[in-house]
């Protein structure tokens, strides 16, 4: 049994990954920030690839960096690069499809960050950057993690968007995700079940992971405690 | 050290308008919640931005709307407590109070430094605790101490004892105030509570949907206040509107009745008389109302007997007259008995609006 496809979607899933992380995690705290307005604006824009059919999105990435479309022909020109039918291609429609689930959980934990933390922090002297990373990541660490994890899940199991970008070619673009239905459409039933399995167990790890973190998460981090210790007697 | 405040800022359903100045002293803000107290002090802080205004301290402009000028809070060196006092949850004590520490520029004689002031606040022994795992006491402790270690030039304080219960909060304010002692700046401290302001504080501003008042002495918002809103928050009882009569005396309309009340201020339209100033005597005489008594309830140290004068029309809001007596002397008052109250001149409080 060729593994490719297990690695080709592991590398993609974890690319896209990480730069669904970044931008996430950045677009979350600014768009927190932003007026009523805009925010309800950029965030309709943001979540709109979680509603879309991936076909859509395949569809536009196909325009805009297809040989022939107005960022992949430059790319093209200028460093020879294609930008569809290659096995990075899927990182381009793996990111857009994680992202809305990337950004909605983290900034949930942002907007239920204590705001006076962030007060208290400024008011003594503390800087922005170091309030951001020393304060609100560790506090929202649960969300944030939840958030990676959901998106790495979607990134790895990404078909339809994917698909049309990147093709079906064995050894180079196949995912499992395109294996499978290759598979099936090559009446290949025994391998496709391997396949169908694999599937299955990263999943279901997935969710348990989300589970177990949300769980975490939803407890109350900070009781404050009323009552009097023997100090204060 | 001084500080000058004179800030605009529209919060929707009312708009903030607050000016007072402050020396080195321990100045309220008193008000009922949610009349822009909390957002006084963060426009000081530099949290939140005032729409207008200026905001001066010892000299320094912290804000202007006109000069365009509006430091960012971590220049302000102003200290300020919450009420929950956001210490950060990630982080032990030690580490709460050593990033404040080093961001002050205070790290030459670091340890020293920090193990003084952990000392002076009796949370030596807690280094190695997360908030969550101190009581409420202790955590007040520690966000007192942080806020020191920032080297601030005035301390704010936002309801520091109103989450806590009545044991405890007699104790922590105790030690607030020996904290304050030492502390030689400018303190300002937010409350609704009356009785905390009173001892605790030497000022008192107070605002009224978002409108301050002029700055008074404590002891003049619990024996004089001037408005409806200042006698309302000093725990006044009893209010009628009022009116001059031609004698030089005043017509309570609420109460259907004239009164002496010494000097009627120009612009007074109401007059507010404390519950437990009221007696009853026997006969009519002057400045004496006849009233029914139309409940006698028991509080747990005296007895509160509400009153509703001859004459007066009970479904207005201010016509009863709430009368504390001490439970020897109301043990014969019962439910609709008919006597006469006294109220002296000097207790009546001329207010305007």
């Amino acid at each position: 049994m060729d593994l490719f496809p297990l690695w080709n979607s592991l590398r993609i899933a974890a690319i896209s990954t990480v730069i669904t992380f970044f931008t996430g995690v950045c677009a979350a705290y600014y768009i927190a920030k932003t007026p009523r307005l805009i925010k309800g604006v950029l965030d309709c824009i943001l979540t709109l690839p979680l509603v879309l059919p991936p076909t859509v999105i395949g569809f536009f990435l196909l325009v805009y960096i297809g040989p022939l479309g107005p960022v992949g022909a430059p790319v093209m020109k200028w460093f020879g690069w294609q930008l569809t039918m290659t096995w990075y291609s899927a990182i381009f429609s793996t990111t857009i499809v994680a992202f809305p689930l990337m950004y909605r959980t983290v900034r949930g934990a942002f907007e239920s960050f204590d705001k006076t933390l962030l007060y208290s922090g400024q008011t003594l002297g503390l800087s922005d950057s170091f309030i951001f990373w020393r304060v609100m990541m560790p506090t929202c660490k649960q969300g944030i993690i939840a958030g990676t994890v959901l998106a790495f899940a979607r990134a790895l199991g990404e078909y339809g968007a994917t698909s049309m970008v990147t093709g079906y070619i064995p050894g180079r673009t196949a995912t499992i995700s395109t294996t499978v239905y290759q598979l099936w459409r090559e009446g290949q039933d025994a391998l496709a079940y391997k396949w169908v399995f694999i599937n299955l167990a990263i999943s279901f790890i997935v969710l348990v992971a989300v589970n177990m973190l949300e769980s975490r998460y939803r407890q109350p981090k900070r009781a404050v405690k009323e009552t009097l210790s023997e100090e204060d007697m | 050290m001084s500080l000058s405040v004179k800030i605009k800022k529209n919060l929707g359903e009312f708009k903030l308008d607050v000016e007072f100045e402050a020396g080195n002293e321990v100045l309220a803000l008193l008000g009922a919640s949610g009349c822009g107290k909390s957002m006084t002090l963060r426009c000081i802080a530099g949290v939140v931005k005032p729409d207008e205004g200026k905001i001066v301290l010892d000299g320094e402009t912290l804000f202007d709307s006109e000069k365009k000028i509006n430091l960012p809070p971590q220049r302000r060196h102003v200290g300020l407590l919450f009420q929950n006092y956001a210490l950060f949850p990630n982080m032990t004590v030690e580490q709460n109070i050593r990033t404040v520490l080093a961001r002050a520029g205070k790290s030459g004689d670091d340890r020293e430094h920090l193990s003084q002031l952990m000392k002076s606040f009796y949370i030596d022994g807690l280094e190695d605790h997360y908030p969550a795992q101190l009581s409420g006491g202790q955590q007040q402790r520690v966000a007192l101490a942080r806020i020191l270690a920032s080297g601030p030039r005035i301390i704010m304080l936002d309801e520091p004892l109103s989450a806590l219960d009545s044991f405890l909060r007699w104790q922590l304010e105790r030690e607030l105030m020996r904290m304050l002692e030492t502390f030689p700046g400018t303190t300002l401290y937010v409350s609704h509570n009356r009785d905390e302001i009173y001892r605790i504080c030497t000022k008192v501003c107070v605002i009224n949907k978002g409108s301050s008042e002029p700055v008074c002495p404590v002891e003049k918002l619990f024996e004089r206040p001037s408005t409806l809103a200042s006698a309302l928050l000093s725990g006044c009882k009893n209010y009628s509107r009022a009116e001059p009569a031609d004698n030089g005396r005043i017509k309570a309309l609420d109460w259907q009745t004239e009164l002496d009340c010494g000097k009627f201020d120009e612009g007074a339209r109401w007059i507010g008389v404390r519950a437990h100033y009221i007696k009853p005597v026997a006969a009519a005489a002057e400045n004496t109302v006849k009233c029914r008594v139309t409940r006698v309830t028991q509080d747990v140290f005296s007895t509160i007997i509400m009153l509703l004068p001859a004459g007066a029309d009970e479904k207005r809001d201010f016509a009863h007259i709430r009368m504390e007596l001490s439970k020897e002397a109301a043990a014969s008052i019962k439910t609709g008995d008919e006597l006469f109250v006294k109220i002296e001149a000097k207790d009546i409080m001329p207010l305007t609006k």
